[in-house]
């Protein structure tokens, strides 16, 4: 009976498959987790999945994260996996975030703005002590009620606008058609609007890294939240065949408007520029990470020394994608055996090679010394012929 | 929408809808038409991670029909588990005939070899590539590299190759070596080793690269001159072993180092498998003839 090597990847595939299965539904006297509960109780973990899989349905995203036994990256995945099967039927109209149904709203650069702050559900202000009293069930508190402001409440940066104090944003006018990196490729040099829709789709935790980064001295920063804003927006479409606009439904949104310093240069003068962030669902720190990285990639534009990571966007962009990334990574768990001989061969060769020259150095084998001078004139010769 | 019992007319004809894998082919084209040369295309997330095959998988997915008879291969081998997760998805997704025979197959998708058997007009090889820029290790802005290949700047490759020489004593590279396509674009193999290389060069068969993370797309036209790096004096070399295939007794296929024991010892046997058990069944038949 000779020898076979390992055999019968069919039967291991079905096996880990079902092994998982079962794991993931723990022990069966535990009532099995309901959708329903994932996107009520987990809704910041759906928020994510929702942003970084770059669809938002929070039933699906519930679904992912069941599926992917609570591992987000891969919940963002899969979503990602299922959105590539969908047809897309419209672009929407530019959200108008000035006309939030505001959930959250404050500003760090005045005490007091127009339209008033308001903190919303956060944890800014709550002591991180473990709350024992949550271990148990049976809580049912309950959410203080306040009017809700119906009025259009407008940025806060706006009003360093009106004075010409801040970088005006360029508006995007309807003939130029903002770059969809779903339906091309990134190229660079980028502009900002692939810049940004990459930066949405990012993982969290590396453009926190980056944000971070830039603040400790990796490519001066100097940042203010301008504004932070989470609530309901319409997404409002346009289909040609009706000619008008149709409201098709409300998301929730968070988006930052950082405020940084520019001391101005030779064509611009002293203002304070901009970096922005926006992502689905109530992520703000990721939002606020996108927008500290969208203003340091705006370096090269505003004629700034690139002196960070996060003003490189080669590096930021392309290693940005926690899909891509992990992927990578992780396909080092599939068999390289067949490199892996090569490089043995090679090794063993060159180990060889590498004895026997010690050998004839140590006999003191002028002869073989001296071939080997003549052959590296002739690799310098040859490799000139070959260059040029 | 969240029913979880899942059927197979839930997804399109090989997974990618019609737009997307219209757009590919149309890279398919560009890239058959200037060999060797990387053309850059909207890759989609597939439900493979990145790096585990995903260039190929969409490659294949546009390219295939239903008449197609695929075969998967991942380190020459039909039953390694990658071989057998991507060959089960076609299955799934496209229900077409697959096979493990290298001369059934119409397409072969691969990762890390090129079956023994030589490859015949009108099949297609689909090769996964985890980096299809040659001269990254150069200089990793892919903005510069473009440059460098307008302008076949590939001196500094040379310069590399020059080095290993004057350090090593030969050429370090036992994997995806470089080649030059068509005498004008220089060109990762993806990571064959160097023992296949030959067999790209004038192959009557069309060959297609994809990197799914990366986002390119090139291909090697059938008949096509593709050259390995070399120096005068320090010519292009494959690997030799001077042992045979302990199952089939070939001395003529790449072999794999199977350590078998706590002693150390070790058997020698052909990485691709159809190519093996087809030599050991006519052994069988030969040896039962001859009695």
């Amino acid at each position: 009976m000779p020898y076979v090597a390992v055999k019968g990847g069919q039967e291991a595939i079905e096996n880990a498959e079902k092994l998982l299965k079962a794991l993931r539904r723990g022990d069966r006297h535990v009532p099995e987790l309901s959708l329903e509960q994932i996107k009520q109780q987990l809704a910041l973990a759906v928020d994510r999945v929702m942003c970084e899989g770059s669809l938002y349905d929070p039933d699906l995203a519930a679904l992912a994260i069941k599926q992917s036994w609570g591992d987000l990256v891969e919940a963002i995945f899969l979503l990602r996996a299922y959105r590539t099967t969908l047809t897309r039927f419209y672009d929407s109209q530019p959200l108008d975030t000035s006309k939030m149904n505001l959930g959250r709203r404050i500003s760090s650069i005045f005490k007091d703005v127009p339209g008033g702050q308001s903190l919303g559900a956060t944890y800014d202000y709550i002591h991180r002590l473990l709350d024992f009293k949550l271990a148990a069930e049976g809580n049912e508190p309950v959410a203080p009620e306040a009017e809700a402001n119906k009025d259009s409440i407008p940025r806060v940066i706006d009003t360093l606008g009106q004075e010409g104090l801040i970088q005006p944003e360029e508006d995007l006018n309807s003939s130029s058609t903002p770059v969809d990196l779903t339906r091309q490729p990134l190229s660079f040099p980028t502009e900002r609007d692939g810049r940004l829709q990459n930066l949405a789709r990012s993982d969290e935790g590396f453009l926190l890294g980056l944000a971070y980064s830039s603040q400790r001295g990796y490519g001066k920063n100097h940042p203010f939240a301008g504004e932070i804003r989470m609530g309901e927006v319409e997404v409002i479409i346009c289909p040609e065949e009706l000619g008008f606009e149709v409201a098709i439904a409300d998301i929730t949104v968070t988006e930052v408007q950082m405020v940084n310093q520019f001391k101005g240069s030779k064509e611009v003068p002293p203002q304070f520029t901009r970096g922005y962030g926006l992502t689905f669902g109530y992520n703000e720190r990721k939002a606020m990470s996108m927008a500290l990285v969208d203003r340091a990639l705006r370096a090269k534009e505003l004629g700034e020394e690139i002196q960070g990571i996060a003003q490189d966007e080669e590096f930021v962009l392309s290693h940005s994608d926690n899909v891509q990334a992990q992927g990578f990574v992780q396909h080092l768990k599939l068999p390289h055996y067949i490199d892996f001989q090569a490089e043995l061969n090679l090794v063993r060769k060159m180990r060889k090679e590498h004895d026997d020259n010690l050998f004839s150095e140590l006999n003191g084998d002028e002869s073989t010394k001296k071939d080997n001078e003549t052959n590296l004139e002739k690799k310098s010769r040859s490799m000139e012929s070959q260059t040029s | 929408m969240l029913n979880s019992e899942s059927n197979n007319n839930e997804f399109n004809f090989a997974y990618l809808d019609e737009q997307t894998k219209r757009s590919i082919r149309r890279t398919l084209l560009k890239a058959v038409a200037i060999p060797g040369h990387q053309i850059p295309f909207s890759s989609r997330e597939m439900p493979m991670s990145y790096g585990w095959g995903t260039g190929g998988i969409q490659v294949t997915a546009s390219v295939i029909g239903k008449k197609d008879v695929l075969k998967v291969i991942d380190q020459g081998a039909d039953d390694t588990t990658n071989a057998v997760n991507i060959r089960r998805f076609f299955e799934k997704v496209c229900q077409i005939k697959t096979t493990t025979k290298t001369t059934e197959a119409t397409i072969i998708q691969t990762r890390h070899r090129i079956p023994e058997k030589p490859l015949q007009e009108g099949q297609i090889m689909v090769f996964q590539v985890p980096m299809p820029e040659p001269l990254y290790f150069l200089e990793p802005s892919r903005a510069e590299t473009k440059k460098m290949h307008a302008l076949e700047e590939y001196a500094p490759m040379y310069v590399k190759l020059y080095e290993d020489i004057t350090k090593h004593g030969s050429i370090a590279i036992s994997y995806d070596y470089p080649v030059m396509v068509h005498d004008r674009y220089l060109m990762k193999p993806s990571p064959i080793p160097r023992f296949d290389n030959p067999k790209i060069n004038n192959s009557p068969a069309l060959q297609l690269f994809g990197a799914g993370r990366e986002k390119r797309i090139y291909a090697v036209p059938p008949y096509t001159k593709v050259k390995n790096l070399e120096f005068e004096d320090y010519p292009f070399e494959i690997e030799k072993w001077d042992k045979a295939c302990d199952f089939c007794g070939s001395t003529e296929s790449y072999l794999d180092e199977i350590v078998i024991n706590n002693e150390g010892d070790r058997l020698w046997i052909c990485s691709d498998t159809d190519y093996c058990e087809e030599r050991q069944r006519q052994g069988t038949e030969n040896r039962e003839q001859s009695k």
